[in-house]
């Protein structure tokens, strides 16, 4: 292994690691503020217990994610000193403002677990829902970084650090569809997660009403971001079309430049021969999608010099991954949409479940593949057109000790909150049926 | 004043509010590790319920410390993580087993998983304030040597020495000190004498480690010896730093727990900014400076002007959760 592969498997790794707690640090205070809400509206009981054992999920995945994120930040000077020095004042305001925004989330999080009987009923749950506020505030800041990765501005490549703008930086072209994209799905991956975890045991226990208050409150996050999410995908890809059109190009394995160009389902890009075999092609369906025009032209790789191209297999794939379990996910939610309509009633149809359950993983899947797509299709630059990643790495050897060191971390610790999450939330005792706390 | 000694003067209180709250954290472990006598398990409980509701927000102090950094000085930043890419790398560990271990600790009910669990987070919090210490010596004792774009020039071993050696030692010291001396607010009964006792002997483990580290420091750290020594505003910073001192001890003897906490506060807060000032204008010593290393000038204005923002944010909420949690009635029950 390299020291630039080591380095680069380190900080994806990290990252791949990071980016599942904060998703969840994202969303999953949105839920357990809602089934507050609804025990202080009503007296649910079901809710209180509901909100305190989410509460406890969050206490743990939340801290998980401020220590990992910690060694995100850190490394981006272990790793990466020559990208930091070049990026760091043109995009170090979003991460400042992300500095606030993770303070207000770590010291709202303390007053909401642990001042259940300290502070008044309206600051518990205001403080939560600052909480939620400020952890989708949190995604929005460091969103607007990588987009700047991207798709720099803001400064001028060839002049002097008289020709930085740091506002300008803050807001590249596309921001506000990366970071669409990326808020709705910690909503859709953790909502639908969490749904999926509470389907499993209503398929054994139809009636209960402590794990039919969890759906309900879940899918009904989950399902609605789920739905929001593909013309939030459409958006991004047209706007990827215009701004990041090698990007476009390796995502759709799309390699020759041309009008009516077709849109590939499946397939496997071959970089060496330039095309893309066995896909399932429809005829004029990416000038369609990319420009909502059926002649447009769609540039192809063969438009860009070859020391340009991400690999497209791999990014090809990662996209096919995303859109593939997006669509199931928004069908999914399509299906929970008509079937409430129809019986005004939770969705809880045997056949619904099980496709709930099966649907669990796949939010947090596709948000993996999607955060793959946008880092693999910046490749080979860290910084796009500016800086190589070769050129970002940091010169220091044996960077693989430190990566295998970290991998062995990481691995032990999603072991141990599986393990803490299914014996302290979900398999400790139920309420009883009455809906009364255990 | 420039915009780049004031973004310096606001990394440096964030450096202060680190020590003053999240090293008491960190003591808090060491105590968890050094729990004795009978009452060990009410002394662990103790410092679980102390922590537990501050120490993430506690933590954010040093994110912000990086961010600043890596924003206003990105040359330092540079420096900084490719000299000591060993020890923060370590820290980093430290760091994520000890919360990930303190969290899971707090919610796995059962006792020998609860003790396992316990040992990480005791133990890391003893290795994380010895490296962060160790990290300021080697930053302030001139051994990391760096080119003009903060790319290492000394090998990756430089940060290892006697004055570094010494400065983790006495952080250790002094952020248990802190912890036992804030203990002693939240305890009650004998369990107060417990704590009352560890932050006297801890406050003469923090005088004896400083002696040492200013007695290396006179070879090996010469601009923090001058500082010790020589500067115009040393003599006034020893006397706040020894009144302080002894305002903490006198309210220990005394069993004036609430001065005692303000004093070991203003204490330790007062030994940051002696490091600080001792420094100035290096950020790492001896290659690179807050001149040398600034990032343009509009960016450092429009930082600043983030802070001042986010400040307006931050200490209200910073005051509503002191307030909640170490106000009247300090010792809460357990998460849930």
């Amino acid at each position: 292994m390299t020291d630039l592969a080591a380095a680069r498997w380190l900080f994806g790794t990290s990252l791949a690691f990071h980016i599942v707690f904060a998703a969840v640090g994202v969303a999953m205070p949105l839920l357990m503020v809602m089934a507050e809400w609804r025990w202080r509206r009503t007296g649910s009981a079901v809710h209180l217990e509901l909100a305190r054992r989410w509460a406890r999920g969050t206490a743990i995945l939340f801290a998980v994610g401020a220590v990992s994120g910690t060694v995100i930040s850190f490394e981006l000077g272990l790793l990466w000193p020559r990208f930091m020095a070049l990026a760091g004042p043109i995009i170090g305001m979003p991460f400042s403002l992300e500095g606030f925004a993770f303070f207000a989330e770590a010291i709202f999080l303390g007053i909401y677990l642990y001042g259940w009987e300290r502070v008044s009923p309206r600051l518990h749950l205001a403080s939560g829902a600052l909480v939620a506020a400020s952890g989708a505030l949190s995604a929005f800041f460091v969103t607007l970084a990588n987009a700047w990765m991207n798709h720099p501005a803001g400064f001028d490549p060839a002049g002097g650090p008289e020709t930085v703008r740091p506002l300008v930086a803050m807001f590249p072209p596309g921001w506000s569809h990366q970071v669409i994209h990326v808020l709705i799905s910690c909503y859709a991956a953790t909502g639908l997660a969490v749904a999926g975890i509470h389907a499993w045991f209503l398929r054994r226990e139809p009636g209960h009403p402590f794990h039919r208050a969890a759906f309900g409150i879940a899918l009904a996050v989950g399902g609605a971001a789920a739905l929001l999410q593909p013309l939030s995908g459409d958006l991004s890809a047209r706007q990827i079309a215009v701004h990041q059109p090698v990007k476009l190009a390796a995502l759709e394995g799309h390699f020759e430049t041309m009008r009516r160009a077709p849109l590939r389902i499946g397939g496997w890009p071959d970089a060496e021969a330039r095309v893309t075999r066995w896909a399932l092609e429809i005829p004029a369906g990416l000038s369609l999608l990319a420009f909502h025009d059926p002649d447009a032209e769609v540039r192809g790789l063969d438009a860009f010099p070859r020391d340009r191209w991400p690999d497209p297999l791999r990014v090809h794939l990662a996209f096919q991954v995303m859109v593939g379990l997006g669509s199931a996910m928004a069908a999914l939610s399509l299906a929970a949409l008509l079937l409430w309509w129809r019986t005004r009633a939770l969705p809880i149809h045997r056949l619904f479940l099980g496709a709930a359950v099966a649907a669990g993983p796949s939010g947090f899947l596709a948000l993996e593949a999607g955060w793959l797509v946008t880092e693999w299709g910046r490749q080979p630059f860290a910084v796009w057109g500016v800086m190589r990643t070769s050129e970002a790495v940091t010169p220091l050897a044996h960077l693989s000790v430190p990566f295998w060191t970290f991998a062995a971390l990481y691995v032990f610790l999603a072991a141990m909150v599986a393990v803490l999450l299914w014996r302290q939330i979900l398999h400790a005792p139920p309420p009883g049926p009455d809906g009364g706390p255990p | 004043m420039t915009p780049a000694d004031l973004l310096g003067g606001a990394i440096l209180v964030a450096l202060v509010c680190y020590a003053v709250f999240a090293g008491a954290d960190f003591g808090g472990g060491i105590w968890d590790l050094l729990a004795s006598g009978r009452r060990k398990r009410e002394q662990r409980a103790l410092v679980e319920h102390a922590i537990g509701p501050i120490w993430e927000a506690n933590h954010v102090w040093l994110i912000l410390v990086i961010v600043v950094l890596f924003t206003g000085f990105p040359t330092a930043f540079a420096a900084v993580s490719t000299t000591l890419f060993v020890p923060l790398t370590l820290l980093l560990i430290g760091i994520v087993l000890r919360g990930a271990a303190f969290t899971f600790r707090a919610y796995s009910g059962r006792d020998p998983v609860q003790s396992r669990w316990g040992l990480v987070f005791s133990g890391s919090s003893v290795v994380a304030p010895l490296l962060l210490g160790a990290i300021v010596g080697a930053i302030a004792s001139g051994r990391l040597r760096v080119s003009a774009d903060g790319m290492p020039l000394s090998p990756p071993g430089a940060w290892l020495g006697a004055f570094p050696a010494a400065v983790g030692i006495f952080a250790c010291a002094l952020f248990a000190f802190l912890a036992a001396v804030y203990l002693t607010v939240e305890a009650q009964g004998e369990l107060q004498e417990d704590f009352r006792r560890r932050a006297l002997l801890a406050g003469v483990a923090v005088f004896l480690a400083a002696m040492a580290a200013a007695v290396v420091s006179w070879r090996e750290a010469p601009l923090v010896f001058a500082g010790l020594t020589a500067r115009g505003w040393s003599l006034p910073l020893h006397l706040g730093t020894a009144a302080a001192g002894g305002a903490s001890f006198a309210g220990l003897l005394t069993r004036r727990y609430r001065l005692a906490r303000l004093a070991a506060a203003a204490q330790a807060g007062l030994i940051v900014l002696g490091w600080g000032a001792s420094q100035y204008p290096y950020l790492v010593v001896p290659d690179v400076t807050i001149s040398s290393a600034s990032a343009p000038r509009q960016t450092q204005v429009l930082l600043l002007a983030a802070l001042g923002v986010g400040a307006l944010t931050l200490l209200p909420s910073l005051w509503l959760l002191f307030r909640v949690f170490k106000g009247r009635r300090p010792a809460g029950p357990a998460p849930g």
